[in-house]
């Protein structure tokens, strides 16, 4: 199995007036390219804080986290940010959209981070499509859409620069189950066309999704 | 995008933008008006400057005792004449007395002056130049002021000195300039005043009128070297140290003058940077979405810094506008004459205190773009 993520011994520490607060502590995963694995835990027990290692929003305490081969470590923050751009696309429980842009800009936008202009191509039109958005709600502001909506254009967000890696922290979280259904056969669509997906779920049944459930207790995989 | 997205949000947060903006209006109104006021009161009165600037006054050196009086004598004139060679060189009398107009009286100054070189160094306003000794004229100030018109009688001297003249011509205010100054003078000719006053041949003040300024120095040391030989019999000076002195004053009150616009800039700036702020405290969150999907910390702080600039751009446009009018209207009040406004000192001005106001704006932007950029993407993101 080729490896997509790595992590060896990775630590999270947050200082804390009352002590040190474990959010990891020692963790070593593999996940492979186009695997589809689900995150498991209670409340608390450092899944979004492994997320967010993996999404390389922040930096390990201690060990070593590689992409694709690549040390973190060894990357400046303008390669970080890179990396965040071409490689990983972020799916939060809370959709995450930007507010002062419609729904196709917010797509549009991560294009224009990476070519530096607007898209002639229509790409953004046919991702939004692709995730089942379309008409008239393309050019609503977030603000405009259903929750379920919101989630379609946050997915077709992560899409735009066809990134190799989707990471969803609780993706359904703020979703009624129908709606869920939907988002979670978008996103096993995607990782039947090879993306290596890491998600984050409180709900069995949305983890039975995935091809591989680990479990993560006070910052320890089970 | 960036800059749509800070133009978006500009417009979202209209009010509060409005409110920042008004800051700097008030600040560029009050640099530039201030600044357009400066300058156009240097020029007024450099415009009166520059008649004396390029003149060479001398005067004789010794007192006059009793009957004796000092002067400077034609021989000496000649001589100033030589060395002067083709600048404008002319002797007068002059003196002071009484003059008598009704039942006013005031003292003025009084000259006496070669006919034939009148017409070079002065301007009739109506009636026509002395000759012989008949007649006097005076300066348009005095006119003014007694409301004389020429054919009216005017009385000089004190008791039995008195002297009922008739004005024959009314003479051009020439302002503060070097040699001869007629505004509130009472002008004849040299005849008439040697017949009045006496002193025959005993010259006041010879004035030269230098047309290259680099010549000044060159011609008074001349002048010094050969008639103060022996003894000091001239007394000779120019007005340029005088010039600079008084220009470097005005210079002076027009840029503590902006000094006192550039404090309300200051508390502009602080409002800006106050409302900048407030705008990535707001956007915390955005500033965590746009970093975790590859935003980078440049195009971050570019975002808040486009965000200072439009409100910069906004504000000092209007204020430009304003302080076109402000500025004009300050002219108007204290200058009474709007030809001081529209020059290319006023447009640069405007100009100017826009550029500081933008300048201001972005700077004032600076420190809350640089938090913005330098905020962890984890901690915005979980911003609510
Ligand atoms: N910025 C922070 N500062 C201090 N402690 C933090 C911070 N972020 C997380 N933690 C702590 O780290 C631990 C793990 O947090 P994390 O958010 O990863 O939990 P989680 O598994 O995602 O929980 P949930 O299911 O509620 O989302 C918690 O104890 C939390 O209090
Ligand atoms: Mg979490």
């Amino acid at each position: 199995m080729e490896i997509c993520i790595r992590l060896e011994e990775v630590r999270r520490i947050y200082p804390m007036e009352a002590g040190d607060v474990y959010a990891l502590n020692g963790v070593t995963l593999d996940i492979g390219v186009g695997e589809f694995v689900a995150i498991m835990g209670s409340s608390g027990s450092g899944k979004t804080t492994l997320l967010n290692q993996i999404g390389c929003l922040d930096q390990p305490t201690s060990g070593d986290l590689f992409i694709e081969g690549r040390n973190t470590r060894e990357l400046s923050d303008f390669e970080l940010t890179n990396l965040r751009r071409d490689a990983i696309g972020f799916i939060f429980q809370k959709f995450n959209l930007i507010p002062l842009l419609t729904a196709f800009e917010n797509v549009e936008y991560p294009l224009i981070l990476k070519t530096g202009a607007r898209d002639t191509t229509g790409k953004p039109a046919d991702l939004l499509k692709l995730v089942g958005l379309d008409g008239g709600h393309i050019h609503h502001t977030p603000n405009q859409l259903s929750g379920g909506q919101q989630q379609r254009v946050a997915i077709a967000r992560a899409l735009a620069n066809n990134p190799r890696i989707l990471l969803c922290d609780e993706p359904t979280g703020n979703l009624d189950s129908k709606t869920g259904q939907q988002i979670m056969d978008i996103l096993t669509d995607l990782n039947g066309q090879g993306k290596t997906i890491v998600m984050v779920t409180h709900s069995d049944e949305i983890a039975s999704f995935a091809d591989r459930i680990i479990t993560i207790r006070d910052g320890v995989i089970q | 995008m960036t800059f749509e997205l800070a133009k978006r949000n500009v417009r979202l947060h209209l009010f509060r933008s409005i409110l920042a903006a008004i800051g700097i209006i008030i600040g560029v109104v009050a640099i530039t008006s201030m600044g357009m006021l400066g300058g156009a009161l240097e020029r007024s009165v450099s415009d009166e400057l520059m008649n004396m600037g390029n003149s060479i006054i001398i005067t004789p050196a010794g007192p006059s005792i009793g009957d004796e009086k000092a002067g400077i004598d034609e021989r000496d004139i000649r001589q100033i004449k030589l060395i002067a060679g083709r600048h404008p060189t002319i002797a007068f009398y002059n003196t002071y007395d009484q003059i008598k107009v009704g039942e006013n009286r005031r003292y003025a100054s009084v000259y006496g002056v070669d006919p034939g070189e009148l017409p070079s160094i002065t301007t009739l306003v109506s009636g026509r130049y002395v000759s012989g000794t008949e007649g006097v004229m005076i300066g348009q100030s005095l006119a003014r002021q007694y409301d004389i018109k020429e054919g009216n009688f005017i009385t000089i001297g004190i008791g039995s000195r008195e002297q009922r003249l008739r004005v024959v011509g009314i003479l051009e205010n020439t302002g503060f300039s070097g040699g001869i100054q007629t505004d509130n003078a009472i002008v004849g000719s040299e005849r008439w005043y040697e017949s009045k006053y006496g002193g025959r041949g005993k010259y006041d003040q010879v004035v030269i009128t230098v047309e290259d300024l680099d010549e000044i120095d060159r011609i008074k040391d001349q002048i010094d070297a050969r008639l103060n030989r022996r003894e000091d019999i001239v007394n000779i000076m120019d007005f340029r140290a005088m010039i600079s002195s008084i220009q470097d004053a005005i210079g002076q009150i027009s840029l503590f003058v902006m000094a006192i616009g550039g404090i309300s800039l200051i508390v502009a700036a602080v409002s800006i940077l106050n409302v900048m702020l407030i705008s990535v405290n707001e956007r915390i969150k955005e500033i965590g979405i746009l970093r975790s999907i590859g935003t980078q910390k440049s195009d971050i702080s570019k975002m808040f810094l486009y965000e200072a600039t439009i409100l910069g751009i906004i504000g000092s446009a209007v204020g430009g506008l304003m302080s076109l009018i402000g500025g004009g209207f300050l002219i108007l009040l204290i200058m009474q004459d709007i030809k001081y406004l529209m020059t290319f000192n006023t447009v640069f001005t405007i100009f100017y205190g826009m550029c500081i106001g933008i300048v201001i704006c972005i700077a004032a932007g600076v420190y809350p773009a640089h938090r913005a950029a330098q905020m962890n993407p984890i901690d915005a993101l979980s911003n609510d």
